[in-house]
């Protein structure tokens, strides 16, 4: 720490104290101590508190406690002569100045509840975000456990021009990092610039407009926080271990743009705790040692056009950035970014046209490696704003493929074409979606570029099955016909055999441990009947990926010895819990939820719950922000269950595994099965048609109460005795 | 000795030459009467142990090579060294004994005024005892603490409990060396023993005895002094304070307290504030109460309560013939006895205050532990009294710009923890990572006395100067840190004198390049660093493993010698200047400033020169970074995803 910038830190965080002081008296005179305070639907009450103090701030009369923490934290002013050390007193001051923050943004939203817009996406009067709430920390969470975002950019301020923001945000998008930003410099808001130069804001195109003012900043750091806490199952109030855990895992740095001031000063200060540095574009003073953060604390003066990768130097990240002969910018973070109305150029599928597309595997000989065709109209050939039938069939050969990764190669084609900018897809086979923005094709983007993309991208993610790849896309309506007739009988096969697989006929299941980077004592058993619980990797997909990566972090698990048919307890799986959790955990039942259930790392589709009183479970999704009959919403239920500990009455899982033959079966499976929310049922309706025939229990999906019956434990049971549940003929749970 | 100047300290001489306007005796004048001092003793070849003697070995080959009785050169010298190392360690453990005693008391409520001001400190080191701390009340805890605390020096056998704190490497050394102190007393009693005419008389063999010995002072009765000393007292934290005879002030009563213990002059610190005390200054004419401190009383003081220094050893006789000082109350260790004989010419009242330390000409009030606070108001009503006595035509206080110099104190190894990153992400790591990276060189600790026989002063400021230019922080207690305070080195300011790699960590931290870290028993607060370093990781595993060097350059107590001796057996290569109390006996010499370091890591090296001592220690870090493979610049690593999976 510079002694200028301690000093200016210090004198920020007195000031932000101060404010917040006032502010709360205001705000209690007003609304009175019992006044609720929060942010919307987290279970992580104010996190950056929660998180460093263990305190759950939930009503304005909690705030005087932090208050008071923050004025004990508050170093006095640095002397201009012979001052005292001031490094860890301008830290502390950091700190306290967060806590501040964190206070007057809870009291905002109490006086001004529209300040911020709901939800992943501005509206278009209101660009401000405010704070992510549980939905989407988790689902964005992931993108941080699976590497997909190494870490997040903090823009304060704002830059000379829209242009120069546009440069910046794309290259850093182009490292795949997160876009947040706060504040404003010279009137001026990053965000506002971002927008001006045509850019999607929000968090499907990481783009995340967090406030207008400086203290916006603790969404950052409450975001990097809760997932400490939720993902990595650190504790509240286990403050070093979060700290720690962001400075090892999330590699997210400060970009301050602009003057700063005492009040940016502060909230750098505070950052450096996460060891997140800041990169400054003006020539305010550097703080070079090492220590906190991985590499330099501040590093100022830096151009424009430099400036991201200094950052990315200064931070210690290593960014791996896919190499696809494309004309447009490509990577995960362009996933999110859709394709407009208005902005469409071409656009194929989505009810109006056919769109398909198939993956098979051919014989060696029979793949020209890299040949891409286009069998009819190429873009050039096609006026803007067509609707176009469109089938992508690509053919792979490598001495190590095998049908059954046909299918996990094939789904990669949604988010490989999607990495693309400019380009949408959605959906997968024959309900594909694609538009292709005017944007992209105003810089050369063709058709054939799909094809370019999957074959250089097919090499590199799967270099271990894949030795050759070519693609054929055809553009005409006869052809297309023909691919979707061809694929039909395909996905029928590849389900069915996917759907016949029983756990009992293999003698090997699938470790994941790809959370282990955030949850470290998490480990993900999947079996052919229990996919993970993120429900983006099945059994075949572990295959799939072992054979890819043998090394990686999926690795096969020889069933051994059976222990307990029933509960589901092998032998060899209990090893391998045991030492891949590190001795953390020394068992757990694969199709039970009331002993010992199988650890979350938290990325899970859906939670179960046993509901006491009716004898039966409920599972709920992550996107139902309602209130649960067992008296807890999703996101509270998420942070008791995440982390890599194991919660009896309690598991993780994913939508799929609810319609398995072994869904809870130790306990009376998927007939216990009480209550889901509506949306959540209906998306899994036929499959759960078909496992409640099978079980016996044709009408059971009807039978399932929901958040329309009612969201009390007695209202569901009161419905379970009107239709005549079949739990109610069960033995009793316990 | 004309020719030497007496001290590089500027309020040095306008004093002395008062003095001798005056008619008075210091220091320098007595070792001009000496001249010339023996050169037997000096290189350590005098032997008194028995009344065969005194024999004395010819060191130049032609005389005689046995005493009487067939000691060598080697065992006499060996003899003599490890005596003193046993009346070092005897000294800050008697000090710590007496800690002990008093923090049992005060646990057990019997010492108003004294209790746990650092409760923290108190679990921790109840843990490190092994005492169990959950559920269990803090007066409970204190109790067994004093009990088992107090246990460290009767002992017989055994392993004294805080060389478990050391790092799991160095405890395997010591037991292997066979090291490893059984209890204080038993480790001083067999050195007087072993040393007896006719006992030990392989100077490998005393000189593993002086390394126990020491070890028990080191990583025992010193240690358990700093630990109760802070868990009583306080903890010490950054603190502004000032130093050299300018803090002395003539319309306030002064009162120096001078010696090494606390214990009493915490509670004079209280008295001093005591608004009767105060009130009866002022009626006595004096606009308050002025408390300095001289030797490591001041240091103590000085850590936890920014007390002024006056000055340190050799200023102890110069504060007197200031006239100013109403009081000057000693208590143990380096206290010279002239001071009475000087008292005697101005108003000063010299009051002695523990029953060991008694003399001449000086008023006696023992300190009574059971009532603190009385004693001290007892002296503090003592010298204010004594306050209207000044002789107004013997006072000459400096009062040019030189006169005093402020600094900055209070690093405790746990201020350091917190200091590097603060109150959530307090670690070594910063340090580490600086000294990895090569902005920090080393760690050097300069510690240690003034010596009559170097300029005063010179030698730890030049080798300290030379040190930081080399971008090694330096710690320091004792007088040498007052030597480091009277130049400036102890403020932030002083960075500009550090090498740029050095001065941008100071810059971040907003630390001195010289870090202060309290009296000399507080020594062990560099162990528990250099251990923390070791601990924190990437330095090797051990405290030899570390690019570090300790150094006495003006050092002439026999306590230092025991710290020598604890820091050279913990792996620290230790250089002394001035002179070396076996340089007459060449195998026992090469013995300690080579072979041993095969041994224990650390060695002893002897330099005069401070500016090439400097420079040796510098070579020694340089060749413990080399073996760390810190000797050439490493290429910054940056982290992908499965590089961040295994981190942590």
């Amino acid at each position: 720490m510079s002694k200028l910038i301690a000093a200016a830190a210090i004198r920020g965080a007195h000031k932000i104290i101060g404010r917040a002081e006032d502010k709360f008296k205001e705000a209690r005179e007003k609304f009175g101590e019992n006044q609720d305070l929060e942010f919307p639907n987290t279970g992580y009450y104010l996190p950056i508190i929660y998180g460093m103090l263990g305190y759950q701030v939930k009503k304005l009369k909690d705030v005087p406690y932090v208050l008071d923490m923050c004025k004990r934290l508050l170093p006095p002013l640095v002397r201009e002569r012979h001052s005292l050390p001031y490094l860890a007193p301008t830290l502390d001051a950091g700190m306290a100045t967060l806590f501040a923050e964190e206070v007057m943004e809870a009291i905002r939203y109490v006086e001004q509840p529209d300040f911020y817009v709901k939800g992943e996406e501005p509206s278009d009067k209101n660009i401000w975000l405010g704070a992510a709430d549980d939905i989407i920390l988790r689902k964005r969470g992931v993108e941080f456990v699976d590497g997909t975002a190494p870490g997040f950019a903090a823009i304060v301020g704002s830059v000379p021009d829209d242009e120069t923001a546009k440069n910046i945000a794309m290259e850093l998008l182009e490292k795949n990092l997160y876009v947040f930003m706060a504040s404003e410099f010279q009137g001026k808001q990053f965000a506002n610039q971002l927008k001006n130069a045509g850019l999607q804001l929000g968090w499907p195109t990481r783009l995340v407009s967090f406030g207008p003012d400086i203290s916006a900043a603790v969404f950052a750091l409450g975001f990097a926080t809760r997932a400490a806490m939720s993902f990595g199952g650190i504790e509240p109030g286990d403050f070093r271990k979060i700290l720690i855990y962001n400075k090892d895992r999330v590699f997210a740095f400060v970009l301050a743009f602009g003057y700063v001031n005492d009040e940016w000063y502060a909230n750098a200060a505070g950052a450096i705790n996460w060891g997140f540095p800041t990169i400054a574009d003006t020539p305010i003073p550097e703080v070079l040692p090492t220590g906190i953060c991985t590499y330099e604390h501040v590093v100022s003066n830096i151009a424009h056009k430099d400036i991201v990768q200094r950052a990315v130097e200064v931070r210690g990240l290593k960014v791996t950035v896919a190499k696809v002969p494309i004309p447009v910018s490509y990577g995960p973070a362009f996933e999110g970014e859709r394709v407009r109305g208005e902005d469409i150029y071409i656009e194929a599928g989505g009810g109006k046209t056919q769109a398909v597309e198939l993956l098979r595997m051919s014989d060696m000989t029979a793949v020209e490696d890299g040949k891409v065709e286009v069998v009819g109209k190429e873009m050039k050939d096609i006026p803007v704003g067509s609707r176009i039938p469109l089938a992508i069939t690509v053919q792979v050969a490598g001495r190590k493929m095998q049908e059954d990764f046909e299918p996990i190669l094939e789904r990669q084609i949604h988010h490989l074409l999607n990495y693309a900018q400019g380009v949408m897809h959605i959906g997968q086979r024959d309900i594909a979606w694609v538009r292709i923005a005017k944007q992209a094709v105003d810089k050369g983007f063709k058709l054939e570029h799909l094809g370019k993309i999957l074959h250089a991208k097919l090499h590199q993610d799967f270099a271990n099955i894949v030795d050759k790849v070519s693609v054929k896309i055809y553009t005409d309506d006869a052809p297309v016909k023909q691919v979707v007739e061809e694929g039909k009988k395909v996905y029928k096969k590849r389900d069915e055999r996917l759907e016949g697989l029983k756990d009992e006929e293999v003698d090997t299941f699938y470790s994941c441990t790809l959370c282990q980077s955030f949850a470290p004592n998490h480990v993900c058993v999947v079996t052919p009947e229990r996919p993970g619980l993120c429900g983006a990797y099945n059994w075949l997909d572990c295959k799939a990926s072992n054979e890819i990566n043998p090394t990686g972090p999926n690795q096969p698990i020889l069933k051994g010895e059976v222990l307990d048919q029933v509960y589901g307890q092998w032998k060899g799986v209990n090893e391998f819990v045991q030492k891949a959790s590190r001795g953390a955990v020394q068992a757990y039942d694969a199709y039970g939820v009331l002993r010992s259930p199988m650890t979350s790392c938290g990325c899970f589709e859906c939670i179960a719950s046993v509901l006491p009183l009716c004898g039966g479970f409920m599972a709920v999704d992550r996107d139902f922000k309602g209130m649960t009959p067992v008296g807890m919403k999703f996101s509270t239920l998420a942070g008791m269950v995440g982390g890599g500990n194991i919660n009896p009455g309690f598991v993780g899982h994913s939508k799929f595994y609810i319609t398995s033959l072994k869904y809870l079966s130790a306990e009376g499976g998927l007939k216990r099965m009480v209550w889901m929310p509506k949306q959540l049922k209906e998306e899994i309706m036929d499959r759960l048609k078909k496992t409640a025939a099978e079980l016996g229990v044709p009408d059971l999906p009807e039978k399932i109460a929901d958040e329309t019956v009612g969201t009390t434990e007695e209202e569901v049971l009161q419905y379970l005795q009107k239709v005549n549940h079949p739990v109610l003929s069960l033995p009793p749970l316990f | 000795m004309e020719d030497k100047k007496r001290s590089i300290d500027p309020v040095v001489e306008p004093l002395l030459e008062k003095a001798a306007r005056e008619g008075i005796k210091t220091a320098w004048d007595r070792l001009k009467e000496q001249d010339p001092q023996c050169g037997f003793g000096q290189l350590g070849l005098c032997c008194r142990h028995c009344s065969n003697g005194p024999c004395r070995i010819d060191p130049f080959g032609e005389g005689p090579q046995e005493g009487v009785c067939g000691a060598t050169a080697d065992t006499i010298a060996a003899r003599h060294f490890a005596r003193m190392a046993a009346a070092g360690t005897a000294a800050h453990s008697d000090h710590a004994r007496q800690v002990c005693a008093t923090f049992l008391e005060a646990a057990e409520g019997k010492v108003p005024g004294y209790g746990v001001k650092d409760e923290m400190k108190l679990y921790e080191l109840a843990m490190d005892l092994g005492i169990e701390v959950a559920n269990k009340p803090k007066q409970e805890i204190a109790i067994e603490v004093g009990k088992k605390a107090i246990q460290i020096f009767g002992s017989q056998e055994g392993e004294i409990f805080l060389t478990k704190r050391a790092p799991i490497k160095r405890l395997e050394l010591w037991r292997k060396q066979g090291v490893v102190p059984r209890g204080v007393d038993r480790e001083v009693v067999e050195i007087m023993h072993r040393t007896h005419i006719g006992v030990d008389q392989e100077y490998h063999n005393i000189i593993q005895q002086a390394a126990r010995c020491s070890l028990a002072d080191g990583w025992g009765g010193s240690m358990i002094a700093t630990e109760l000393q802070d868990i009583m007292f306080g903890t010490p934290e950054p603190i502004l304070s000032k130093v050299n005879l300018g803090v002395l002030k003539e319309d306030q009563v002064n009162i120096i307290v001078h010696g090494h213990e606390p214990l009493l002059s915490e509670m004079i610190v209280v008295a001093s504030r005591d608004p009767e005390m105060l009130a009866l200054a002022k009626s006595k004419g004096a606009a308050g109460i002025n408390l300095a401190g001289i030797c490591c009383t001041a240091n103590e003081v000085l850590m936890r309560h920014g007390i002024p220094l006056a000055g340190n050893f050799l200023h102890q006789e110069i504060a007197l013939i200031t006239g100013v000082v109403d009081a000057l109350v000693a208590d143990v260790q380096c206290v010279m006895q002239s001071l009475g004989e000087i008292a005697q010419c101005y108003h000063t009242k010299v009051i002695t205050t523990n029953y060991r330390a008694k003399m001449p000409f000086a008023s006696h009030i023992q300190f009574d532990e059971s009532n603190p606070l009385e004693s001290a108001k007892k002296i503090v009503r003592t010298a204010i009294e004594n306050f209207p006595n000044r002789d107004p035509r013997k006072i000459q206080l400096p009062n040019d710009k030189d006169a005093s110099c402020e600094l900055i104190a209070g690093f405790s190894h746990e201020t350091i923890n917190y200091l590097l990153g603060g109150t959530f992400r307090a670690s070594y790591k910063p340090l580490n990572d600086n000294i990895i990276n090569g902005r920090i060189r080393g760690i050097a600790g300069v510690v240690g006395c003034n010596n009559i026989h170097t300029t005063q002063d010179i030698a730890h400021l030049a080798m300290v100067r030379e040190l930081i230019k080399h971008d090694v922080i330096v710690l320091t207690t004792g007088c040498s840190a007052m030597a480091c305070g009277k130049f400036g080195l102890l403020t932030p300011e002083a960075m500009q004198y550090a090498g740029d790699g050095l001065r941008s960590v100071c810059e971040a931290v907003g630390i001195p390049p010289v870090l202060h870290m309290g009296s000399c028993v507080d020594n062990t607060r560099i162990l528990m660093a250099a251990t923390a370093v070791v601990k924190e990781g990437g330095l090797g595993d051990d405290i030899s493993d570390l690019p570090a060097a300790g150094a006495a350059p003006e050092w002439m107590s026999e306590k230092a010698i025991a710290i020598g001796m604890y820091f050279v057996a913990s792996g620290v290569y230790t250089l002394f200047g001035t002179n070396f109390p076996t340089l007459g006996a060449k195998n026992l010499t090469k013995y300690l400033m080579e072979e041993i370091e095969s041994a224990y890591g650390g060695k002893w090296a002897f330099e005069n020169d401070p500016i090439k001592g400097a420079h040796k220690m510098i070579e020694h870090i340089d060749k413990k970074r080399k073996a760390l493979g810190l000797d050439k610049a490493k290429e910054r690593v940056l982290y992908d995803m499965a590089m961040r999976r295994d981190l942590g």
